[in-house]
């Protein structure tokens, strides 16, 4: 469906929606709006995010290149082209987006606005890190062209600032240069939690991707079993395999949702055993960074009511007992999904003041939407985090209270002198206000 | 088969457009685009610059379409930008706001001026280089709307009818020497000139699927052609409809 987020929840409808699909008509565009204005990108934040019951700014029609340094792998472009669109067209020219989420269907707006993370955050920090300059449309009909060392407050306020501090128009990135569209990728096997935290801070140490999936519903001395797959961009090859991509569809809504207890502790189990190569095997970039882009619309398989995502970090003191902790309580509920994250942050200092990583661990999960038994969940998994100093991901949100998110997001009041007073959306009324 | 290496795109900002000329772009093409809006050409223009490999050439200049005097340089540069032409698109028009044309004669005949008259002047100077160099394509922009008269957009259906009729007669004259003429009738697509409906339902089509079935009839040089196909059927039967029964109902 049209405008919604990722998960399919909330449901909330804006009042209008206005197609953009051009630079020369933004300015207006802004001065014919009035309040509860956002932009939309491509729709793959979960949550709230990117909803208002306002007027919809429809992103993905400023799909243009403005500049290409192929030199220098400087680009510049419309907010509204995805990670995708970029990386088709600079990867075979050796640059690579040196931080990339999980997602490549997510547009560059989006990725500013969320400031969003990616496996190699211990080395390279977040999206934010790597933006040289955007420019921001603010209702009064202001344009500011914000750099790290230029309206610095502003750009401070939009990386990471979920679209609330105006419309970015444009984003320049500083790409990093690559040999080839290959990775070299390994992946090792861990039987527990306390094995994970041993092997991935040696693996931090060598490898600038790291992330590891975890068998969230195993208990006991099986807690927290999973697979670490580490990556890096390969060398130079005297000969490099063939990769075609095999797109895959969901093709109808199911009426309830493929994930349960059953499919779910078989697909785990499964999952844990495969072969790993712990030397080592060239990987297309596609199917190691974008593993579920391959099957379009996999949010379906949730079926119609959809699905809630629980991404949560930890301090670094707190991780290993506050991870335990969390899982205990989801396999004991026996709720989950096939994909549950875990990685641990760099400690460099955040690009926006409201971004969400930060030194410590992060874990990320997807639940079904089972009603009250899904929503009492996290109150006992928010209790969890907030005793650990924790935050949740405003990206992958629907319904955390406004206590956590300002715990959470301690510069949270500052942030909203930068607010445009025309933008708003479902998510920061529902925890700013 | 038509070769497409050299191609003129008229309304080269239009959502269709755009997307055809990326794709003809990736097909290693080389391109003249024309727009009327100067920044919004730049832009398109910008883009398919860095989509181009090396040796494309990619270049464009803006033009106010219903100034016809112009028409006759404007393909003459195209021609020199390009070293000759294999295709020509004309894609520019406008959505009329058919309620507006009803109360204002000036405007009504601004919108024919725009959507048919200007296209038939651009075709009328290209059919005759066409003819003279014998091959190449030429397609326009049509529309579904150019089958039948009906209230709700009567105005931008003349239009769309009288290039369509047009495009026959010429397809006729230069079938004998190797020229296609193609009549694209896209039926609803998703795009800026269409901001004010409801896209919700299975007959809202993408501007880059459009693009890819304007590109492959433009190649195989077919003369009229539904997009999506089923837009065929579709007008089959709103063609059927005896008048005496159609003009009762509100289309």
């Amino acid at each position: 469906m049209t405008g919604l987020s990722w998960n399919r929840i909330p449901q909330v409808q804006p009042q209008h929606r206005k197609w953009l699909s051009s630079q020369a008509e933004l300015p207006d565009v802004l001065g014919s709006v009035s309040d509860n204005v956002l932009a939309y990108g491509n729709g793959r934040s979960y949550g709230d995010v990117c909803l208002t019951a306002g007027t919809q700014l429809m992103c993905r029609g400023l799909d243009r290149f403005i500049a290409f340094d192929k030199h220098n792998g400087i680009l510049r472009c419309e907010s509204g082209v995805t990670l995708a669109e970029v990386l088709a067209l600079t990867a075979p020219q050796g640059w690579f987006l040196p931080c990339t989420p999980g997602t490549r269907y997510a547009t560059v707006g989006g990725a500013l606005a969320n400031d969003v993370h990616g496996k190699n955050h211990h080395v390279a920090g977040s999206f934010g890190h790597h933006v040289r300059a955007f420019e921001l449309l603010r209702s009064d009909g202001s344009r500011l062209e914000c750099r790290p060392d230029f309206n610095t407050p502003f750009f401070a306020a939009t990386v990471g600032g979920l679209g609330l501090t105006g419309l970015i128009s444009w984003v320049e990135l500083q790409l990093m240069p690559v040999s080839n569209e290959w990775m070299w990728a390994e992946s090792v096997r861990f039987r527990n939690l306390e094995e994970f935290w041993a092997l991935n801070v040696a693996a931090e140490a060598v490898s600038p991707y790291a992330v590891a999936w975890i068998d969230c519903l195993s208990e006991g001395k099986n807690q927290g079993r999973g697979i670490l797959l580490t990556a890096r961009h390969a060398g130079i090859q005297a000969e490099l395999p063939v990769f075609r991509e095999k797109p895959k569809q969901v093709p109808f809504d199911p009426p309830f949702s493929l994930v349960n207890r059953l499919s779910l502790t078989s697909f785990n189990a499964l999952y844990y055993r495969q072969p790993t190569r712990p030397q080592g095997g060239l990987m297309h970039y596609v199917p190691y960074f974008y593993p579920l882009d391959a099957i379009s619309d996999w949010n379906r398989i949730y079926g119609r009511r959809g699905f809630y995502q629980y991404q949560c970090v930890i301090p670094p003191e707190a991780s290993a007992a506050a991870v335990a902790e969390l899982l205990n309580a989801i396999a004991r509920s026996g709720q989950g999904s096939f994909l549950a994250v875990l990685k641990t942050f760099g400690d460099r200092p955040a690009a926006g003041m409201l971004s969400f990583p930060r030194p410590g661990a992060t874990l990320a999960l997807d639940f079904p939407d089972k009603g009250e038994q899904t929503l009492r969940l996290f109150t006992e998994l928010d209790a969890i985090v907030a005793t650990a100093g924790g935050a949740l991901y405003p990206a992958k949100d629907a319904r955390m209270p406004a206590s956590l998110f300002r715990s959470g997001f301690p510069h949270w009041e500052r942030f909203s002198d930068f607010i445009d007073p025309a933008f708003s959306s479902h998510f920061r009324q529902r925890v700013m206000l | 088969m038509n070769r497409l290496k050299r191609v003129l795109i008229i309304g080269a900002t239009s959502a269709i457009a755009e997307q055809t000329a990326r794709q003809l772009c990736a097909q290693g093409a080389s391109l003249y685009c024309i727009g009327r809006n100067e920044q919004k050409l730049q832009a398109v223009l910008a883009d398919l610059q860095i989509r181009s490999g090396t040796d494309q050439n990619i270049s464009g200049i803006s033009a106010d379409l219903t100034d016809m005097s112009c028409h006759e340089e404007l393909i003459a540069e195209a021609e020199r930008a390009l070293g000759g032409l294999d295709g020509v698109l004309i894609a520019h028009g406008s959505l009329p706001d058919q309620a507006a044309c009803e109360q204002s004669v000036l405007l009504t005949m601004k919108e024919i001026e725009l959507n048919a008259l200007s296209v038939i002047s651009l075709l009328t100077i290209l059919a005759n280089r066409f003819g003279q160099q014998q091959q190449g394509v030429l397609a326009v922009i049509s529309s579904v709307a150019g089958d039948r008269g009906r209230q709700s957009n009567y105005v931008y259906g003349a239009a769309k009818g009288m290039v369509t009729l047009f495009m026959q007669g010429l397809r006729n004259r230069l079938a004998g020497r190797g020229v296609s003429v193609v009549t694209i009738k896209p039926g609803f697509v998703d795009t800026p000139m269409t901001a004010a409906f409801d896209k919700g339902g299975l007959l809202w089509a993408k501007p880059e699927t459009i693009a890819r079935g304007i590109i492959k009839s433009m190649r195989h040089g077919r003369d009229e052609v539904y997009l999506p196909w089923f837009w065929a059927g579709i007008m089959l039967i709103i063609r059927s409809i005896p008048e005496r029964i159609f003009k009762r109902l509100s289309l």
